[in-house]
């Protein structure tokens, strides 16, 4: 090619026939070239990694999300890759932009199967994950050689795990929005009498909502929601007006699921008003919630999780401290995604009990499998809807811990612990499974 | 009565923080002809700078070094680029403008990270200052509506006292005649981008601790500012504070009624409602649509009154 380009244009004119055919030749050694170089690259790459298509946004205005997940599963990734990996061989993780649309979830889904990769995982999005699943059902139902397993990591909508919706090549390594209302008003305190609901007002708001007026009736009778207010997603300032109508009607708690900007300014102006008031919240956990509410959030703002680092210390488990501290060195973040350790761990095992990268009888050894985390509970993937049953622990946000979350000198401190048995909820998922 | 108070102030603060955003809005706007998308992205860079300076200084160094850095962007933004574009008309300007939203937006997100940053309200500056009602009344509000009313006074004395306020305001409405008169326009245009520009950065020293500093703040505050410009009138200062105060209490007090718009029927005997879209619309809790007010009532006054409140052109 560069003799080609090398040539002075007027002698072009002379010989453009044999340039022509120059061209040409040169541009087929190219191609074989460039071909000889691929299938060299890749052809011990595909024997010795097993790779898991990771669609989530990586561009626009969610990019962060799917940046931040990355590097955890990246993390832990390395981490089971040493300790088990499966069949002798390396998890890779190959990214999909997803850009938070379904549609382009379904593009990259199509990527995943033209490559041949066995696993899609994706973290962010019901929407997203209500596409995938219905992808990846057709896919397996057509295209029987080239099946995959949707690994959940993050849609959290309960709708995923009952019927209709619920699929037998769906995993989900999450809590969902009902496992986590029930965990969140189980550990109230007996003396909330008053709370107030305030949610984002989109379909994961309106979950959140439904979820924890459910099992507020059922498991705190007691309790009189003395307001409940949807407020429009990221685009309330200030929340100030939001906060005298919460005082006028007496309330002791408000339980939000809100996240980002719109539980930040909410406890922002909570305080500022100088309203002594508890936060119970869903998601304060998430990155950048801590850095922004800060001291104001201090010993009144509890959130249900999955993990925090300092349940290690509490429980003395000095293998999880150990895992954390790595977390720690390199990440401004702290490490709460434990389920997906369980996820690689089940999946590592699934796979070598298997024998082979064989979908369907990995996703049949997944069923039922259980697996001790992090701090040595048993998590059960339930079998009748692929659902995670796992423990549930109440933080509270505090000086008085080990490990502070983004440097700011406070951090979660466990408070109340709700077992994975409880968890247990019932499901009305109805699978058709594969003979 | 403590509705209405409290409506009042919040209202007054935050309408007094768009009025900041938008005053430099409208003025390059109706002077210059250009739209500056960028405009909110200098407020969000004015927040980032605080934050920094803060940190090393302290903030009230911030308060004076951070809009100063914000003017002199906007001064260089003017003169090497959009004067270079001002050749290939508006729509070139219009979209050097658009690209530069995604450069800050870029810029911001490699320099301080995607995280919000730990923007503080200053210790000294963190008190409640009276109580009204039994809820306090911080501070740094007060500091805020000070500083705005300041700024205020001071663009006033800046456009009525002196004689570069003087060809300003003729620039607003007759460009081609100040031109021709023989004074130096395209120093004023870079006068008052600069200018506008920092006041934004002003408003994002007061505004990013306040509410908090992150990489989405410029597009949660764009689209608000323009509304405000559009329906105050272009080149109409007064109206751009007529409005910014007025978009401030609308959405103050949406948020505090409890009710809907057929519940304003009710007491009449008028039942409003059911299950087709208009009943759906009618009997929506104001609140959840509180943020959606300001464009329907931006594009009421285009039907009816194209050229805003008290604007000297149509839009």
């Amino acid at each position: 090619m560069v003799g080609v380009t090398d040539n002075p244009p007027e002698s072009a004119d002379d010989r453009g026939e044999e340039t022509m055919h120059f061209r040409k030749i040169s541009a087929a050694l190219c191609f074989a070239l460039v071909g000889l170089f691929a299938s060299a690259q890749r052809a011990p790459a595909a024997s010795d990694t097993i790779k898991i298509g990771y669609i989530d946004p990586f561009s626009g205005p969610f990019a962060q999300s799917g940046d931040q997940f990355l590097q955890v599963l990246h993390f832990i990734v390395d981490d089971i890759n040493t300790r088990m990996p499966p069949l002798g061989k390396k998890f890779e993780i190959v990214t999909f932009d997803d850009k938070l649309q379904p549609s382009e979830a379904l593009i990259a889904l199509k990527r995943v199967t033209d490559q041949a990769i066995p696993f899609v995982m994706q973290c962010v999005g019901s929407n997203v994950g209500t596409a995938l699943i219905e992808g990846v059902s057709k896919n397996n139902e057509r295209n029987p050689d080239h099946r995959v397993i949707y690994l959940n990591c993050g849609a959290l909508a309960t709708e995923l795990t009952n019927a209709p919706l619920c699929n037998f090549w769906q995993f989900r390594f999450t809590g969902s929005v009902e496992q986590r209302a029930y965990a969140r008003i189980k550990s109230l305190p007996a003396d909330v009498k008053k709370v107030y609901l305030i949610n984002q007002d989109y379909v994961f708001g309106h979950s959140i909502e439904h979820d924890t007026k459910k099992f507020l009736q059922q498991l705190r009778p007691d309790i009189e929601i003395v307001g409940d207010e949807y407020v429009p997603l990221g685009q309330v300032k200030d929340f100030s007006p939001y906060i005298t109508k919460i005082k006028n009607t007496g309330a002791q708690s408000i339980v939000t699921g809100n996240y980002g900007p719109d539980l930040n300014l909410l406890m922002k102006a909570a305080s500022d008003s100088g309203l002594p008031i508890r936060f119970d919240t869903y998601l304060a956990y998430l990155t950048s919630a801590v850095t922004a509410i800060g001291p104001m959030g201090a010993d009144r703002m509890t959130v249900v999780m999955e993990y925090n680092e300092n349940l290690p210390v509490e429980l003395n488990i000095p293998a999880a401290e150990k895992l954390d501290l790595a977390f720690r060195k390199d990440h401004k973040f702290d490490f709460v995604a434990q389920p997906w350790v369980v996820m690689f761990e089940m999946l590592s095992r699934a796979i070598t009990q298997a024998g082979s990268v064989d979908v369907l009888k990995i996703a049949q050894n997944l069923e039922g499998m259980q697996q001790q985390d992090l701090l040595g509970k048993t998590e059960t993937m339930r079998k009748a809807d692929h659902q995670l049953i796992l423990p549930y622990y109440e933080g509270l946000l505090t000086k008085d811990v080990k490990y502070d979350t983004e440097g700011t000198g406070l951090g979660f401190k466990t408070i109340f612990t709700v077992p994975s048995e409880d968890e247990e909820l019932a499901t009305t998922c109805a699978m058709k499974r594969p003979s | 009565m403590q509705l209405l108070t409290d409506t009042l102030l919040s209202g007054l603060v935050y309408g007094m923080l768009l009025f900041m955003l938008a005053s430099g809005l409208t003025l390059i706007f109706s002077m210059m002809g250009v739209l500056n998308f960028a405009h909110a992205s200098i407020y969000m860079l004015g927040a980032y700078f605080a934050f920094t300076i803060s940190h090393y200084i302290g903030f009230w160094a911030a308060l004076v070094l951070a809009p100063l850095a914000c003017g002199l962007i906007g001064a260089a933004i003017e003169v090497w680029g959009l004067r270079r574009c001002h050749a290939n008309g508006h729509i070139a300007e219009l979209l050097f403008t658009f690209g530069l939203v995604f450069i800050f937006q870029r810029a911001v997100m490699m320099v301080w990270g995607t995280l919000a940053v730990p923007y503080q309200v200053p210790a000294s500056l963190n008190f409640p200052l009276f109580q009204l009602y039994g809820q306090n009344f911080p501070a740094y509000r007060a500091f805020m509506l000070l500083v705005t009313a300041l700024m205020l006074l001071s663009i006033w004395l800046l456009l009525k006292k002196t004689r570069i306020g003087l060809i300003i305001q003729a620039a607003l409405t007759h460009p081609d005649m100040v031109s021709a008169l023989g004074h130096d326009v395209p120093r004023v245009f870079t006068i008052v981008f600069a200018g506008g520009c920092l006041l934004a950065g002003l408003a994002g020293v007061i505004g990013g601790n306040y509410f908090s500093t992150d990489s989405g703040m410029a597009d949660a505050m764009g689209p608000i500012v323009f509304v405000v410009v559009v329906f105050g009138g272009l080149g109409s200062l007064a109206g751009c504070f007529v409005a910014s105060i007025f978009m401030g209490m609308v959405q103050t007090a949406a948020v505090m009624v409890n009710g809907s718009i057929a519940s304003l029927f009710a007491p009449f005997g008028i039942a409003l409602g059911g299950d087709s879209l208009l009943g759906e619309i009618l009997t929506i809790p104001l609140a959840r649509v509180s943020p959606l007010l300001p464009y329907v009532l931006m594009v009421l006054i285009l039907f009816f009154r194209p050229r805003g409140l008290m604007g000297a052109r149509d839009a």
